[in-house]
């Protein structure tokens, strides 16, 4: 079977994890769709770290507002309810444990739940930004990644190689290929996704996998 | 109250000297003092060390340039302080060639290091960035059995924020998600420059809703072309 990565999958998951009222913050990139498949009976309230709660959709062609923006820069709107607040406020919400799920993008991400996300030493270096504070503050830290880079090679891995976002934090990693749980040092399968089996997975990642017996397909 | 002194761009940037440490208030140039900052750029202040959250945008492809990008490549600053640089290829180039020295700071400890500036504190002590690259040449204290990293507190000679409106005692209300370092940086530097979009009389803002007072502020600047 030929693998093709595939975005919509995993932020189509990711939407599901969420309950009413829980208080989420979607990393740039990737993690920021998830916002476009919240079920509409669930609702929920998205941080954006530059300084507000509330955040709403983009606003209508001609109707940005150059003072309200999403942590990306691109311009966004603020819902009934929402608040504004400064940089110190806005930490003190991620450190202080009162987000509920974070959603971050990866580079590398391995079997005892360090991240790696921010810089690829010598070649990228964008700056860890909000990463790893929200790594360490967020109650739940969802993974989101396509399975595979470009070469083939599993992004989930035994050890990180690259600098650290943060170590031990990661709880959940969905790929386009399945649903993993980290705990005691292994992925544990909790989901696959169609068309992709159980077989393709394990044989295609080298990591410590474990498939336990409610382990299941989902078609996405 | 005594009114702040009401001053334009250029003098403001004459209040800036060859290598003071500026702190810049915005998120991606949402809430950085645009005016303040071509006054600057064109007054051509060297060896700067910069505080911001990031250095704005500048596209390697169209070679557009928000906020803070222009005195970046007019190479101003001798380091910055910063938490983001993915959106400026040219700081990311010129901390490659060891051009410009560049701290790269997890944005909840660069706002803390500002506060505890302001406020009269050596530091704090935060869980972020344990056992990361963030931890190297750090104190690291453990306090009930977590451990956490001293991060020094962090002051500047002068700050330039952005406020939406200022009285003329230099009270300000800031405007939705351009608010982010402002208030902060407001209480961590000698001098501390704010450009608005409007000034009010003293009295006309309602005292429960300033979000800066004005005993932090030195000089007000009204935003070009504002009404």
């Amino acid at each position: 079977m030929e693998y093709k990565p595939n975005k919509e999958v995993i932020v189509k998951r990711i939407a599901k994890f969420f309950k009413d009222g829980d208080l989420v913050n979607l990393g740039i990139g990737l993690p920021t769709l998830v916002g476009n498949y919240i079920p509409d009976d669930v609702h929920i309230n998205l941080q954006s770290e530059n300084g507000f709660v509330g955040l709403g959709p983009a606003p209508e062609k001609g109707k940005e507002d150059s003072m309200l923006t999403n942590a990306g820069g691109s311009p966004v709107t603020l819902l009934a309810g929402g608040a504004y607040f400064d940089s110190a406020v806005s930490f003190g919400i991620i450190r202080g444990g009162h987000v509920d799920y974070t959603v971050l993008g990866v580079l590398q991400v391995d079997q005892n739940g360090n991240l790696a996300n921010y810089m690829i030493p010598g070649k990228m270096i964008p700056g860890m930004g909000g990463a790893m504070d929200l790594t360490i503050g967020a109650k739940k830290v969802i993974a989101a990644t396509t399975h595979f880079e470009r070469n083939g090679d599993s992004k989930l891995k035994r050890n990180c190689t690259l600098p650290l976002t943060a170590g031990n934090q990661v709880d959940y990693v969905v790929t386009d290929l399945g649903f993993f749980e980290i705990k005691d040092g292994k992925f544990i399968l909790k989901e696959y996704f169609a068309p992709y089996s159980v077989d393709y997975i394990l044989n295609n990642t080298d990591v410590d996998i474990v498939v336990p017996e409610d382990c299941k397909e989902v078609t996405l | 109250m005594i009114d702040k002194k009401i001053i334009s761009a250029e003098e403001a940037a004459g209040l800036v000297n060859d290598g003071d440490v500026v702190m810049l208030g915005g998120f991606l140039a949402c809430g950085s003092p645009l005016n303040l900052l071509e006054a600057l750029q064109k007054k051509g202040t060297k060896d700067m060390t910069l505080v911001c959250n990031d250095t704005a945008f500048h596209n390697a492809k169209t070679g557009e340039m928000t906020g803070v990008a222009p005195l970046v490549l007019n190479k101003q600053f001798k380091k910055m302080v910063v938490t983001h640089i993915g959106t400026n290829f040219e700081t990311q180039r010129q901390m490659n060639a060891g051009e410009t020295e560049v701290d790269l700071v997890p944005q909840g400890t660069l706002a803390e290091q500002i506060r505890a500036g302001g406020f009269g504190l050596g530091g704090i002590l935060t869980p972020t960035g344990v056992g990361t690259e963030v931890e190297k040449g750090k104190e690291v204290i453990e306090i009930d059995g977590k451990k956490f990293l001293v991060e020094k507190a962090i002051k500047g000679d002068v700050a330039l924020i952005k406020a939406r409106t200022a009285d003329k005692a230099g009270n300000l209300i800031f405007d939705k998600s351009a608010r982010n370092f402002n208030p902060l940086m407001a209480t961590a530097c000698e001098t501390v420059i704010v450009e608005v979009d409007e000034i009010v009389e003293t009295g006309a803002l309602d005292p429960e809703c300033i979000n800066t007072p004005g005993l932090f502020v030195n000089y007000i600047v009204l935003t070009k072309g504002a009404k």
